[in-house]
């Protein structure tokens, strides 16, 4: 269970309150108008932030003095996903340790990870190489590999086509299935919000409100959403 | 690696304790002589000139090199960058046998009837750093000329602008923007001449400061002197770099250049025939030296004597050395840089000092305890790495900065660090900028004739002072070739380091 617990974030003028609850094994989408704060929420939650007050809880514990790299969490940003100098393999190594030998096993693992995201046999490619579908795909096996309770998505699909797009998102839900993964995917897109999260959390005038279903949101849209919708 | 904050400090106490040391003992500049006052002038009025020649006759080389395409272009812009790495020794020896004496000019003159003409003095000075820096003002200049959008240039031409006003539009606002900066970034180095004012000038007429302090040090034993020589010419740099600081210096280095105006804008034949003659020009003046010490010391190596080889190992293991030091110093430095302005103004701070000032209060520092002699490879190792960190840490820093924006969000977020992230993210990334700042360091080092004068006890010698005892006592052959030792040696390193670089970045 994620809770953001009277969650204060302040940037110059901008300003953000966030109190609620996410359970454990939700995927939820944060929605709202440009400028309201979907990636600086994520952002906080990732450790690139420091929130002006309030406390970040998994299942209890307080993370919010965690490192980035150390928090039960694997994030996907918009774009520089990978490291281009470093082989596809050796970029899911960092799922895995940065320990400057790879054992048997890690290997292993590895090509388990890839074959998992149907990049088979694409360990010694670069990441120029690849399409940018491909390159999603890689960084989702990494986030596989580093198997962390949570996994925040900063709409790191947005540069892809629309069917691409929808495979991504597909696979994303059946990986987070498996592993039992919360998700929280930061979209400007209602629709990617429908294809991939049973709840949304709305960001409107400074606030996260606490999270409603999707399709009962969409259907009903409060002044705010309808605005941003259009409607 | 070390941690910056250490790195900062040796590298404040390398450069602050010999400035203090040499402030102490001056106590003021009550020391000088008459005559010192005349090597402040000479110091300035060789910069100025020099620097005022180099910019004069880099424009027309530059526009010719960036207007023209012709076979060879590419290798004459790289055959550019290497008088910035030749040994002075090297260059004045190559130039002395150009317009020395008995060079091929003098010869032709004679033959003519005509007077001969002499190196020796300010103007051969003057000759010299135009030889060195000329490549460097042409570079900076053609720079410029690339970074003129050719967006402006289409708007230009699609508006039918004759030439002599696209260069009034185009071209004279860029020459402002870059000149003053070009002229400074020379002057700077012209004011801490050493080895050509040593070998070209000498006498009260045509030394520098660097020489003056040399000459009270050696031929004088008047430390006092050598101080307030030193202390004179810190005074002398923090002025220069307080006006360059207001100015920002244009850069020589980078890529791009390669792109190409339309063709039609220079037409007529006055054009290709000035074009014509600036290249051949600066292809003579640059590559006739070079040449001449080539052609005449190649066949001479093989029979150097034992001590010219003994002397070459000598400067090789201290080019490394130096390297290794420039390198572990401005590394962590520049790693910290973005993030910390200490840092960066710490990595600076050797430009407030020249070799020679350095060397002094080094030696003022060392001679109550060991004998100065003893330590004259540790303190040349020691000076030869503290001033090419400046270059070092200017040259990683942009590169430092992209990594920083582009990978320090996922990096955090992979827990990548450490051991692990100078392993996998840091050095793979930097491998290119490493390998061309350690290629200049060492080539710095190898070519480096300063401190060694001031320790060495005539035992101990790198191969520039073997070559400087050469001339001396004029045997002419053996310097030739062991010119040509140096000049090889040196250019090898630096594409030994710059080629691990590139084989080392993994894109």
């Amino acid at each position: 269970m994620l809770t953001l617990d009277k969650l204060l974030i302040e940037q110059d003028d901008f300003r953000l309150c966030a109190d609620l609850t996410l359970k454990q094994g939700s995927c939820t989408a944060i929605l709202g108008p440009s400028g309201a704060g979907k990636s600086t929420l994520l952002t906080t939650l990732a450790g690139f932030l420091n929130p002006t007050s309030g406390r970040l809880l998994w299942d209890g514990e307080d993370i919010m003095a965690m490192a980035p790299g150390l928090r039960p969490l694997s994030i996907l940003f918009q774009d520089q996903n990978l490291f281009p100098h470093l082989s596809v393999a050796q970029n899911l190594g960092l799922g895995i340790s940065p320990r400057p030998r790879l054992s048997a096993t890690d290997h292993a693992r590895i090509a388990k990870a890839l074959d998992r995201v149907g990049l088979s046999g694409m360990g010694a490619r670069k990441p120029g190489s690849l399409s940018g579908g491909q390159q999603g795909r890689v960084a989702l096996a990494r986030c596989l590999l580093r198997a962390k309770p949570l996994l925040l998505l900063d709409e790191p699909f947005a540069a892809l086509g629309p069917a691409l797009k929808a495979d991504m998102l597909a696979l994303v839900a059946e990986i987070a299935d498996e592993q039992g993964t919360t998700v929280i995917m930061v979209s400007h897109d209602p629709n990617d919000a429908k294809a991939l999260c049973s709840e949304t959390v709305l960001l409107a005038d400074g606030v996260a409100q606490p999270p409603r279903p999707t399709d009962d949101l969409l259907a009903d849209p409060p002044p705010a959403l309808a605005a941003y919708l259009g409607r | 690696m070390i941690p910056a904050a250490l790195a900062a400090t040796l590298v404040a106490a390398l450069v602050l304790a010999p400035l203090g040391a040499v402030i102490v003992r001056a106590g003021g500049l009550s020391a000088l002589a008459p005559s010192d006052l005349e090597a402040l002038r000479f110091t300035l009025w060789q910069a100025t000139l020099s620097a005022a020649i180099s910019c004069a006759l880099a424009v027309p080389v530059a526009r010719a090199l960036h207007r023209r395409r012709f076979p060879g272009r590419g290798l004459f812009i790289a055959l550019m960058g290497a008088p910035f790495l030749l040994p002075t020794i090297v260059a004045v020896m190559g130039l002395l046998a150009i317009l020395g004496r008995r060079g091929v000019v003098n010869s032709g003159l004679t033959a003519l009837g005509l007077p001969e003409l002499s190196l020796y003095g300010p103007q051969g000075v003057v000759v010299a750093h135009v030889f060195l820096n000329l490549p460097l003002a042409t570079r900076m200049l053609l720079h410029g000329w690339q970074a003129i959008p050719s967006e402006r240039v289409r708007l230009a031409l699609s508006l039918g602008l004759p030439p002599a006003q696209i260069h009034r539009q185009l071209e004279r606002p860029m020459l402002r923007a870059i000149l003053p900066g070009a002229f400074l970034a020379i002057f700077l180095v012209c004011l801490t001449s050493f080895a050509v004012a040593l070998t070209l000038g000498g006498g009260p007429r045509a030394s520098t400061l660097e020489v003056a302090i040399y000459q009270a040090f050696r031929f004088e034993a008047d430390l006092g002197r050598a101080a307030a020589l030193s202390a004179l010419q810190i005074v002398l740099a923090l002025v220069a770099l307080g006006i360059a600081s207001r100015l920002t210096l244009p850069s020589a280095f980078g890529a791009g250049l390669d792109r190409a105006w339309p063709a039609n804008l220079a037409p007529g034949r006055l054009h290709r025939v000035i074009d014509t003659t600036a290249l051949l020009a600066a292809a003579a003046f640059l590559l006739a030296p070079l040449l001449a010490i080539a052609l005449r010391g190649i066949g001479e190596i093989p029979t150097l004597p034992a001590s010219i080889w003994h002397a070459a190992l000598t400067s090789i293991l201290l080019a490394i050395g130096a390297t290794a030091l420039t390198l572990a110093l401005a590394l962590p430095l520049a790693l910290a840089a973005p993030r910390a302005l200490w840092s960066e103004a710490v990595a600076m701070l050797p430009l407030t000092a020249s070799a020679l000032v350095l060397g002094t209060g080094l030696f003022l520092i060392v001679r109550p305890l060991v004998a100065p002699n003893t330590l004259a490879l540790p303190v040349t190792l020691i000076v030869n790495a503290t001033l090419s960190l400046p270059f070092a840490v200017r040259l990683l820093l942009p590169e430092i900065r992209t990594l920083q924006a582009d990978y320090d969000r996922l990096a955090a977020s992979l827990n990548l660090t450490g051991f692990a992230r100078l392993r996998l993210l840091t050095l793979p990334r930097l491998a290119r900028p490493l390998g061309f700042s350690a290629g200049i360091a060492a080539a710095f080092s190898m070519g480096d004739l300063g401190v060694i004068t001031l320790f060495s006890d005539g035992q101990i010698k790198t191969l520039p002072l073997a070559l400087y005892s050469l001339m001396g006592s004029y045997r002419m052959d053996q310097a030739a070739g062991a010119a040509c030792l140096l000049m090889a040696l040196t250019f090898g390193l630096y594409a030994l380091f710059d080629r691990i670089g590139a084989h080392a970045d993994p894109r």
